[in-house]
């Protein structure tokens, strides 16, 4: 009897639908839910008023990211209604009895950085979280995906969500990537190809070789900028890497159980004869380093290229868009990508936070100064990740160089806490999003790797890294 | 949550793609822990100038749009980030139906969750509906998503809409209880999963 063949999405919505009635969404059950101090008070309040519970405090996990300071954690917090928020996160996992992870824990940090970090997050599992970059979870073949406040208490209250299964999309990636070009690049490109809608109803699953390559974290950047296509989530099927990297954290299972898990695992890749709705094809073999140009994830070009001249654009509705996000970035077409004048570098996010990250970028600048024409942060993702560079010496190799090392948080990635742009600046940044006044009202923001953004704060500008490192 | 039956009212246009929810809402309105109260940061960085004065060259700004309730935009609004903020502000400014060609996903279930219809409508549809607005100032649309169609002055468009959704919005059921209905289902799943 031939079984009929199941994609990994299939395969995990199939285990946790609880019930589904005809023409209606499913009841899908969910292992795992990441809270942080932004979208769950609401939720809380909500529960709260309706007299209910949380149904399975010991599935949720909460953490302080989006507005914590990241400058001296003993000084007290000076925005009060960031304080307040931060303390009600605290009242609510008290009174809840949900386990946070606070601004005193060796383990806080942003909370996709965390749940990978200390094992939360496992293959096989579906988990949410209130924020859209929870598809970063998807890198270990876990259905994660981001919700709503409404959501949240729905989660909190029932451990359940109604969805509607999503369409499958596969991007198969190919290809030995060019040294200096990382996975940053390879999703930026593949937004750039697909257009930020171009996910839009889907789960993006990743194959291919190249895909294959990638370390845990390199899968991470990939996954977490899935919803910058407009996918429900990003995924890529468990393999050895991924069960080495789970082995042995906090949560993980452990002894006989994690050889358990392991065989669980196995049998979620998507099968060889596995139909999905769509697939693309995408080659990286000569991709060069790729820079975001205007106000969208789509916006992107090669570091060789130019700012794109608006008339360029087949229709008059993409051609309206170049030229308000130009005029907004201050940009002409034409202007050689290289010659885009920085004036901060931040190096951080949810996508580029972890010590890959910080090594990538701590390689490029070791023994060269930050250019004078610029200020340059990084934000290490969590607290873990932190403690691991300053063993390793990052710490020191950063500030020699002029830049500043703080403390983990979400930070100038959309800016909710006092790291921002002022108007009219230009970043390089290795954070997910160049929105109109995401890093600040008027700020000008450059999506690029940690590698390219560490080259561009020493030089002033952004540089071909896959020359620079030949000198 | 309150029921969405039929709303008759003003369009207002904002003929831009990509709108992201970090326009509609910008972040540093996130810090409060109320549900209401967001409609005075709506498009805070594009409606008000630096100063806090109403910037003249912002769509919503235009005296005929004063009191809308519908808003016509283009393709992939509310894009970006899941913060249910972005519909809370939309609704509490007072928009309660959003026509678009495409929504993004999170943005778009989130408009449910609160008694808001967003309405998809082909490219052409909302083209139409683009012209139509502009010739005819102060002119009224009637939303019915009881008989799933939209017209006004010599127009109508039939429109689609998941069937369940559309019976939680006419009887405003909030999702919590209905879940909670299956609340055996649920237990005897986690008895077998653990």
């Amino acid at each position: 009897m031939s079984k009929e063949p199941k994609t990994l999405l299939d395969k995990i919505w199939d285990r946790h639908v609880v019930h589904q009635e005809p023409g209606q969404p499913a009841i899908l059950y969910i292992d795992c839910h990441l809270v942080h101090e932004v979208t769950s008070a609401q939720a809380f309040e909500g529960l709260r008023l309706a007299g209910r519970k949380v149904r399975r405090p010991n599935l949720t996990y909460a953490t302080v990211d989006h507005n914590v300071p990241t400058w001296d954690r003993s000084l007290p917090i000076t925005d009060a209604i960031s304080k307040l928020q931060i303390d009600t996160l605290g009242k609510n996992c008290k009174e809840f009895e949900i386990q946070l992870f606070g601004l005193d824990s060796p383990n806080q940090g942003i909370v996709h950085v965390i749940g990978p970090e200390l094992g939360i997050t496992q293959p096989g599992k579906t988990l949410v979280c209130g924020d859209s970059h929870t598809s970063t979870h998807g890198a270990f073949g876990t259905l994660a995906f981001g919700v709503g406040t409404s959501e949240v208490e729905h989660v909190l209250a029932t451990q359940c969500l109604l969805q509607s299964k999503p369409r499958s999309l596969q991007i198969q990636v190919q290809g030995q990537l060019p040294t200096g070009v990382t996975a940053k690049d390879v999703i930026l490109y593949i937004i750039r190809t697909i257009g930020t809608d171009g996910g839009t109803g889907c789960v993006i699953e990743y194959t291919g070789d190249t895909i294959g390559r990638f370390t845990m974290e390199e899968r991470m950047t990939v996954c977490n900028m899935s919803i910058e296509a407009g996918a429900r989530a990003g995924m890529i099927a468990p393999d050895e890497t991924t069960y080495a990297y789970v082995e042995g954290r906090s949560y993980a299972p452990q002894g006989k159980e994690f050889q358990d898990a392991v065989d669980y695992w196995k049998t979620l890749p998507s099968d060889p004869d596995a139909s999905f709705d769509r697939t693309v094809e995408v080659e990286v073999s000569s991709l060069a380093p790729q820079v975001s140009w205007g106000t969208n994830p789509g916006m992107v070009t090669d570091v060789t290229g130019t700012v794109p001249d608006p008339e360029s654009f087949a229709d008059e509705t993409s051609r309206r868009a170049a030229r308000s996000a130009l005029e907004y970035m201050g940009l002409q077409p034409g202007l050689p990508i290289t010659e885009i004048k920085l004036d901060r570098v931040f190096i951080g996010s949810c996508t580029n936070a972890r010590i890959e990250d910080l090594r990538a970028a701590a390689r490029m600048i070791q023994g060269r100064k930050v250019s004078s024409s610029l200020q340059a942060m990084v934000v290490p993702g969590s607290q873990q990740v932190k403690r691991q560079a300053e063993k390793e010496g990052l710490d020191r190799i950063f500030t020699e160089a002029g830049f500043d090392w703080r403390e983990s948080g979400c930070s100038m990635c959309l800016g909710m806490n006092p790291d921002i742009l002022s108007p009219g600046q230009h970043c390089a940044s290795t954070s997910n999003r160049n929105f109109e006044g995401r890093q600040g009202r008027g700020g000008r923001t450059h999506l690029v790797s940690p590698a390219m953004a560490a080259v561009a704060a020493i030089e002033g500008h952004f540089t071909d890294i896959r020359q620079w490192s030949d000198n | 949550m309150e029921p969405f039956v039929k709303i008759k009212g003003l369009v207002a246009t904002l003929d831009r793609v990509n709108v992201d929810t970090d326009q509609i809402i910008p972040k540093q309105f996130l810090k409060r822990i109320e549900k209401t109260g967001y409609g005075q940061f709506l498009f805070f960085d594009w409606r008000l100038n630096e100063d806090g004065s109403p910037n003249p060259d912002f769509e919503l700004n235009a005296p005929q749009f004063k009191g809308a309730s519908i808003l016509l935009t283009r393709d992939n609004f509310g894009c970006g980030s899941s913060r249910e903020h972005a519909p809370w502000a939309l609704l509490d400014y007072g928009f309660h139906s959003i026509l678009a060609p495409s929504f993004a996903d999170i943005f778009y279930n989130n408009c449910f969750k609160n008694g808001m219809l967003p309405v998809q409508l082909p490219q052409d549809q909302i083209s139409d509906l683009f012209e139509w607005v502009g010739a005819n100032p102060g002119a009224q649309l009637t939303v019915d998503l009881e008989s799933q169609t939209l017209s006004g002055d010599s127009l109508e468009y039939p429109f689609e809409v998941d069937p369940f959704r559309r019976d939680c919005l006419l009887k405003g059921l909030n999702d919590i209880d209905l879940t909670l209905q299956y609340e055996e289902q649920i237990r005897e799943y986690e008895s077998k999963n653990g």
